[in-house]
């Protein structure tokens, strides 16, 4: 560690104000920072801080994504050699996998990286650790065979429109992996509706109906019969990370364990969902209203949404109360997006995303009420 | 006799405080009082008043009485602000633009005082104001030194303190029960509402408190900031734009009483010394305006040591050799944390204090910790959301209220809640910040810009 701190002192100087390598200063400061805790102390207010900083908690959301990760990884492969018909192992599966899955997740962290990078430095601003999850986030949520161009694009539209020009973390008003998706789905219809959901079918080989995807079926008007078990299990076909509920959920644990993400938010998505799909029950009339209402929660991206993306503390409502009625109006959108509007069968994107704008409207609402108990106190 | 729990409850209601927390730090004060200790000079550090505006009225070399005036206070020439001891100004010390940072008086070796008549009960206020206790009275909103021609509806003094090391208030004013209820009754006729005593529902020997005839006690439980006079105006009768509230620390009261009863200026106090870096912690008797030298002498370990006056969440930093704060019953010494922590953040290399389940080994530890003033991260925009509202036991929203002030937008400041509030109520939401705001910094600044402008 001594030897390490050392070095970076050697090096420290280069990058300070008059150094050679000043441009970089941003760049430097974020390595170092990772490396080691500043030996900044309080100067005015408290002279003592919380152990938490920003690091941790965005570092622990990525932790929280390890099982979605692995899993989606091996069901990458899993589902290629079922297309294909072919015996594999758990190793050849996830080998395959891997092969997919990393080239994606190399690209959107360098992409995003780089960019984010170029503006602190530009904008002389330390470098934020937002995009630690948002750069992870992203490849989960693309199919597994989209080009790794469309994944640089959609980044890069991601870190810029949907962060930088707001001022960066924290200022943001829409997720930003959720403006690359949504990006890439209106951006690229063709693509993103072609085989790409399951790996390695492209070109005919396989029978085109085994890459479709449970809401790609049930959007089109047939009957499609979920397996509970398989799709909460995530042994479909899907994006990459979103297909388990299962591992959804173990992430979900671990983030209202460590306090990091809100469990207002998630329970309240699930109860909102939930209660949209007993009234749609209870209407009935074509396979879509039927669907058990148990089953929105399993299917689609519904779980991995709820957890990762509704969560998201900055796009979020930030009041307790407007995250209980942000979140059960996600449920409910997700719902009546999918059933009322089979062309869009990823509800629960376009559910986050819409709430995400009306968050600022559902706290304000929440403040206004505030300001009404405040000020009936002076009239009592 | 009943037991104290029984007697209280049948005269007053608990209130209980949720949220909030208790930062438990290694070096509390043992429960014996060392002799009188007091510096051969004091000082008194118009720094301590908010927004205060001096005005000299002495100057090096000139010889005053306990209790002649130093310096007054622009804005109200008649708030006096007095020497403590007698003896000769030694030395004006100034800051930036020339601002009045401390008026120090080297004390004589015999105190001769100066007489205040109290046989007279119509002129309690103006006694009040050249004796200089007056400025004891914080006002709120804004918790700045109390307007002599505004009534307030109510006075309230916080009979306990839940910071972190705090002075045990009941056992330092355990003898002075005489002089407080004597202050109590001089504060009564400063108002047309009541006093207000909030007192620890938990706390033992409270009786020196809970015996004041005509004063409202009310019983506080839970953890910090349940002892801080804001959180408990708020619990009991919230401030309202047009309102006016004072508060009083509990020692300032026997101050008060001390000088209606002898008719002299004696603010003589027993304080709390505590903190990990100070190698035996106890409580001393001094005064206000000593200097802390004569009592950290051979009594810190370690060289690099922040001392600061007042608690580890609102105090001020003042060196090895500072002047003990007005208002401050503690002198706090922890170590600095000016080193770097490697990968500190993924793996702390050492238990911290925190509100954070991310750090289950430091938030469910049973001990009480050493803690430095290390950062423990870098200053970020406000990422986190729900978290200040954990310690904040007010229906407030406090990042909107925050917000508001950084905006400069004095109408949602106002609706906001901005008067209820002072820099001290939210020092916890400073504390578990996880961007690292400096929210008393700011909430002080709106406050400023509201006293100004609103």
């Amino acid at each position: 560690m001594k030897f390490l701190r050392n070095t970076i002192d050697k090096l420290k100087p280069n990058f300070e104000k008059g150094g050679k390598l000043h441009f970089l200063h941003s760049t430097f400061d974020g390595f170092e920072t990772f490396l080691f805790v500043p030996n900044h102390t309080t100067k005015q207010g408290a002279h003592i801080r919380d152990g938490i900083d920003l690091k941790r908690t965005m570092f622990f959301v990525v932790l929280a994504l390890i099982p979605c990760t692995l899993f989606g990884m091996w069901n990458v492969g899993y589902q290629h050699y079922l297309a294909l018909g072919q015996e594999a192992s758990l190793m050849d599966n996830l080998l395959f996998g891997l092969m997919k899955t990393l080239p994606i997740i190399i690209v959107s962290y360098t992409v995003g990286l780089g960019i984010e990078f170029a503006f602190c430095q530009v904008k002389g601003h330390p470098i934020n650790e937002g995009f630690l999850v948002s750069g992870m986030l992203i490849p989960l949520v693309l199919p597994p065979d989209i080009s790794l161009w469309m994944v640089a694009i959609a980044t890069a539209f991601a870190v810029v429109i949907g962060k930088e020009v707001f001022g960066g973390t924290g200022m943001n008003i829409l997720n930003p992996a959720l403006t690359a998706r949504v990006f890439l789905y209106i951006a690229y219809p063709v693509e993103m509706a072609g085989e790409i959901w399951v790996s390695g079918i492209k070109g005919g080989a396989v029978d085109a109906a085994s890459g479709a995807t449970t809401l790609g079926i049930l959007g089109a008007g047939k009957e499609a019969t979920v397996d509970t078990y398989n799709a909460f299990m995530g042994l479909i076909p899907g994006s990459i990370g979103e297909t388990s509920a299962l591992m959804c959920l173990l992430g979900g644990v671990f983030l209202i364990a460590t306090g990091i993400g809100s469990w207002r938010i998630m329970l309240s998505t699930v109860l909102g969902a939930l209660g949209m799909g007993l009234i749609l029950n209870m209407v009935g009339g074509n396979p879509y209203y039927d669907l058990p209402a148990y089953q929105h929660l399993i299917i689609g991206g519904f779980a991995f949404g709820a957890v990762f993306m509704a969560t998201d503390p900055v796009s979020a409502a930030q009041t307790n109360r407007g995250k209980w009625i942000y979140g059960a109006l996600i449920g409910v959108l997700t719902v009546l997006i999918r059933v009322f509007n089979p062309a869009y069968p990823e509800g629960i994107m376009f559910a986050i995303l819409f709430m995400n704008v009306m968050a600022p409207l559902v706290d304000n609402y929440v403040i206004k009420s505030n300001i009404k108990r405040r000020l009936s106190r002076v009239k009592a | 006799m009943q037991p104290f729990a029984k007697r209280i409850s049948a005269m007053s209601k608990v209130i209980k405080i949720k949220k909030g927390k208790d930062i438990n730090l290694a070096g509390v004060a043992e429960k014996n009082v060392a002799p009188r200790t007091v510096s051969s000079t004091i000082a008194i550090k118009p720094t301590d008043f908010r927004n205060l505006v001096p005005k000299l009225v002495v100057k090096a070399g000139d010889e005053v009485k306990a209790g002649d005036a130093l310096f007054y206070d622009k804005n109200n020439p008649e708030v006096m602000f007095t020497s403590p001891v007698s003896g000769e100004v030694a030395e004006v010390v100034r800051g930036d633009r020339r601002a009045v940072l401390e008026v120090r008086v080297l004390a004589d070796s015999e105190t001769s005082y100066k007489k205040f008549d109290v046989s007279n009960a119509s002129n309690t206020k103006e006694v009040l104001l050249e004796s200089g206790l007056w400025p004891c009275i914080v006002e709120r909103p804004f918790g700045v030194v109390a307007n002599p021609s505004a009534t307030p509806k109510a006075i309230h003094v916080s009979c306990f303190d839940t910071s972190p090391l705090a002075a045990d208030i009941s056992f330092t004013l355990s003898k002075e029960g005489d002089a407080f209820r004597k202050g109590v009754e001089v504060l009564k006729s400063l108002t047309s509402g009541k006093v207000h005593l909030n007192v620890d529902a938990n706390g033992q020997n409270q009786d020196v408190f809970t015996q004041t005839p005509g004063a409202v006690v009310t019983q506080f439980a839970g953890p910090h900031p349940a002892g801080l006079a804001g959180v408990q105006i708020h619990h009991i009768d919230p401030i309202n734009k047009g309102d006016v509230v004072w508060t009083i620390s509990p020692q300032h009261v026997v101050f008060i009483g001390r000088l209606f009863t002898n008719g002299q200026l004696d603010l003589t106090e027993t304080i709390a010394v505590a903190g990990s870096d100070i190698k035996k912690p106890q409580y001393v008797e001094t005064m206000v305006g000593t200097n802390v030298e004569v009592l950290l002498k051979d009594n810190v370990s370690g060289d690099n040591s922040r001392i600061i006056s007042g608690n580890v969440l609102t105090g001020t930093s003042i060196g090895a050799n500072g002047y003990l704060g007005f208002f401050d019953n503690v002198v706090s010494a922890i170590p600095e944390g000016d080193e770097y922590e490697f990968m500190g953040w993924l793996f702390p290399s050492y238990a911290r204090p925190t509100i954070s389940n991310s750090m289950p080994i430091s938030k469910y530890l049973k001990k009480n910790f050493v803690v430095n003033t290390n950062f423990h991260g870098e200053e970020r925009a406000f990422v986190v959301s729900g978290e200040y509202e954990k310690v904040l036991p007010m229906d407030i929203y406090p990042v909107h209220l925050l917000k508001s002030i950084l905006a400069q937008d004095l109408e949602t400041m106002e609706n906001l809640g901005i008067y209820e509030v002072i820099p001290e109520d939210m020092a916890l939401c400073e504390f578990v910040c996880t961007s690292k705001i400096e929210v008393q910094k700011i909430l002080g600044d709106g406050l400023t810009l509201m006293a100004e402008e609103g």
